[in-house]
């Protein structure tokens, strides 16, 4: 199953070629992808299809795991982050992440927020304010918590958490931010919350997201790829996706007859 | 039966009767201790006996039970004390030989620095050779005097004469040191400033002796008679005497106060009469800074342990080895580290010590001996494994995904190891280390051969520079309850001091774990929000 590859303006990520083997077991197979900077871009597709095993590729989350092996290339702005010259913290810093399950850490809503700058050897008090109050700007959560900053970040319910989550990545200044299902523990009114805030984003960040919500992805991502069986089934424009699938197994995953 | 059975309910009783014996068992000790722990200081009535054959004894009633094998006869074991007349504490005598009880109003009890109580009347004042009656009103004042004094005769013996003696070894010292280097002018020169330093201190050494030896004069002159229930008379300095009371005219609150001094004179009072009286203060001074010592090296020691074993290493056969023998190793009795700890940290490292930096005072060991950092050091090893383990578990309970939000933030291993994996594991490492505390605490095998001794000279903290010495040794209460209860000559009268030091021993553990576990809430809390 071929698909075509869209023409991708500016493309910030260049996946060639991209395997992926938990052990022996293959989990990607052959991606090719380009994702274009400063648009949301989804994947979507059923659990277990290799999406959240893409998105942990590009800032080498899976590192972490033993056993995993990884053939072709994946650039960022030109550069291959699985060189051996690569630095995998400046990495981790360009490429941000948001998983599923809001993780803040058990400390202030200051403290998580300014994590990432602290770990880089700031410690300005000034700077690292202001750095706090842009990063929750922008996940839309200042007006929230502005009186409440030294308070434990696992007193803010679930929707909070995940945006703290999001303001933590934002304050190490990415260029790319990842995010793993980032409303799967959120309700209704949460998640459309982050979502506003998402396309706010996209005026300075790539956003790539992995959701398994159709809809979600159809209202927020220009971009959406869909993935099955650890393959790229079908990669278009949002748009396209949604109404006019050239893949037959898109369309039935789309209308709801599997997955 | 088997409906019975089916319900479940039989389970429910087996469960929780066998949590009732463990508790009643433990409930049962603590009583036992408290009790009779909290009541020795109870000042006792004094009985007088009168027998048929004429012999008369004064004394406590220490034990009363009922004769075997003869239905409702009794005997009373009696402490009559005075054992420099009667040789013996303690006394039974028969119900059957008793011919009248009674509780005289003006019996003394006089409690000595010396051979125990004294239980009598007071006949009068002996001076210059003759014996004035006196009541006891009058000889209060007179057991005033006697106790500045001794107070004074100590100041003299202990800081006065303590410190010229540490000078003078400083000096000794240094002659020595000079006397092996190379000769030359200026080395002669010192070596006679060194001399004259000398000579100067004995001659204030002498000066003290002379103090000291017409303190003493002073101290004998006043002396006391005591009538003793035999119709015999003793004869006494009141400088022998600490404390004299008349147990059977005190009321509540006199008792009650009584019963406060003498308890304070437990906690912070020095041991006397081979520590079966007076009070335990350098023992629980010499364990908390015993258990103190071995936190501050147990904790770095296990805490690094268990972040390589969880954190870098990996899950190996080595790894697994190493992680059952660290279990392991709380197995093995606590003697085996003993000697250990005397084989490798008093022998070759405090004699490595010795050789290096104390050659002058060689074949005089200073480290290379028995001493609170050697006995805490050894304890550190055998508490490590409780750590380790602790720790570990601590470590494992970091959900995974913290990590990663640490790491995807850009920070390396360490970074997130020390930023959040550690702080929030510190509530388990600290759980850890309350529980080594305790185990220390109570632990006296290892330590009767690393440096814990019956009667230490000075505390292992004091005045003179560096203030803590670390190479002292020291006094340990639950060696101090060995010794009192099983090595004392004099033991059955020592029962009542096992009683008092065990409690102390058990609150000085409370203490200490109470004071860990308030720090770690407080650590949970300030990581938590920030501040305290």
């Amino acid at each position: 199953m071929e698909y075509e590859k869209i023409k991708v303006t500016e493309p910030i990520v260049t996946i060639n070629d991209l395997n992926l083997y938990y052990g022996k077991t293959k989990a990607l197979k052959g991606i090719n992808l380009d994702i274009s900077k400063k648009k949301i871009t989804a994947f979507i597709g059923p659990s277990g299809c290799g999406k959240s095993t893409l998105i942990r590729c590009l800032n080498r989350m899976n590192d972490i795991i033993d056993n995993v092996t990884i053939e072709g290339s994946i650039k960022i702005d030109g550069q291959d982050i699985y060189a051996h010259t690569v630095d995998i913290t400046e990495l981790r810093k360009k490429v941000g992440m948001v998983f599923q399950k809001p993780n803040p850490f058990p400390k202030t809503i200051y403290e998580n927020v300014v994590y990432g700058p602290r770990v880089q050897g700031i410690n300005k008090k000034n700077t690292l304010d202001d750095i706090c109050e842009n990063a929750l700007k922008k996940a839309a959560l200042w007006d929230e918590v502005k009186d409440r900053l030294r308070v434990n970040a696992l007193d803010l319910s679930g929707g909070q958490q995940q945006r703290i989550c999001i303001a933590r990545a934002i304050a190490t200044e990415p260029e790319i931010i990842l995010l793993d299902e980032p409303c799967s523990a959120l309700d209704p009114i949460a998640t459309a919350k982050i979502e506003d805030m998402l396309v706010e984003l996209k005026k300075d960040y790539t956003v790539i997201i992995v959701t398994h919500n159709m809809q979600q992805a159809g209202r927020i991502s220009d971009h959406t790829g869909f993935f099955m069986m650890g393959k790229l089934i079908e990669y278009d424009i949002t748009t396209e996706i949604f109404t006019n699938p050239r893949e037959k197994q898109t369309e039935d995953y789309i209308t709801g007859r599997f997955g | 039966m088997k409906k019975f059975i089916r319900t479940g309910n039989p389970y429910i009783w087996l469960t929780a009767g066998t949590l009732t014996i463990c508790l009643l068992m433990i409930c049962g000790l603590v009583v036992l201790i408290m009790v009779n722990g909290f009541g020795i200081f109870w000042p006792r009535k004094v009985v007088r006996v009168t027998l048929y054959d004429g012999t008369v004894a004064l004394g406590e009633i220490a034990k009363r039970e009922s004769i075997p094998h003869q239905k409702g006869s009794f005997r009373t074991k009696l402490k009559i004390g005075n054992r420099d007349v009667n040789g013996l504490d303690f006394t039974w005598i028969d119900d059957a030989d008793i011919v009248s009880w009674e509780y005289p109003a003006d019996t003394l009890v006089f409690e000595r620095r010396e051979w125990g109580n004294m239980y009598g009347f007071l006949k009068g004042l002996r001076q210059d050779g003759a014996v004035k009656p006196q009541r006891l009103e009058v000889m209060m004042p007179l057991l005033e005097k006697s106790q500045t004094l001794f107070k004074q005769i100590r100041h003299v013996e202990k800081k006065e004469i303590g410190n010229i003696n540490y000078q003078m070894e400083k000096c000794r010292l240094e002659s020595k040191h000079l006397e092996r280097l190379q000769p030359s002018e200026k080395i002669q020169n010192k070596l006679a400033t060194v001399k004259t330093r000398m000579n100067n201190l004995e001659r204030k050494y002498r000066e003290k002796e002379d103090t000291l030896t017409a303190l003493y004069t002073t101290a004998r002159e006043k002396e006391v008679v005591v009538l003793l229930a035999d119709g015999r008379e003793k004869i006494m300095p009141v400088f022998q005497i600490i404390r004299v009371y008349a147990p059977n005219k005190m009321g509540f609150f006199a008792k009650m106060s009584f019963y406060i001094a003498k308890f304070w004179e437990f906690i912070w009072g020095e041991p006397r009469e081979a520590n079966t009286e007076g009070g335990v203060f350098p023992a629980i001074f010499g364990t908390v800074m015993l258990v103190l010592i071995m936190s501050i090296a147990v904790v770095p020691l296990g805490v690094l342990t268990a972040v390589y074993l969880k954190e870098y290493a990996r899950d190996s056969f080595i790894a697994r080895l190493v992680r059952i023998s660290v279990s392991n190793l709380a197995g093995v009795p606590s003697i085996v580290f003993g000697v250990f700890g005397l084989g490798f940290f008093i022998y070759f490292i405090g004699g490595g010590i010795d050789n290096l930096f104390f050659p002058d005072a060689l074949p005089t060991p200073t480290f290379g001996t028995g001493g609170i950092l050697w006995a805490s050091l050894t304890l550190a090893l055998m508490t490590v494994p409780v750590v380790v383990v602790a720790t570990e578990e601590g470590l494992s309970a970091v959900p995974i995904s913290l990590r990663e939000g640490s790491y995807a933030l850009g920070a390396t291993k360490i970074e997130t190891l020390w930023r959040v994996v550690l702080p929030q594991a510190t509530p388990g490492i600290l759980t850890g280390t309350i529980l080594a505390m305790a185990r220390a605490a109570g632990e006296v095998a290892p330590l009767m051969i690393t440096g814990v001794v019956k009667l230490a000279p000075s505390l292992p903290m004091d005045g003179h520079f560096p203030f803590i010495h670390l190479e002292r040794k020291f006094m340990h209460l639950g060696f101090h309850i060995y010794d009192v209860g099983f090595q004392s000559p004099n033991v059955e009268a020592a029962i009542p001091m096992v009683y008092a030091t065990t409690l102390a021993l058990l609150f000085t553990v409370l203490v200490l774990n109470l004071t860990a576990i308030v720090v770690r809430n407080k650590l949970k809390k300030w990581y938590s929000t920030g501040s305290m």
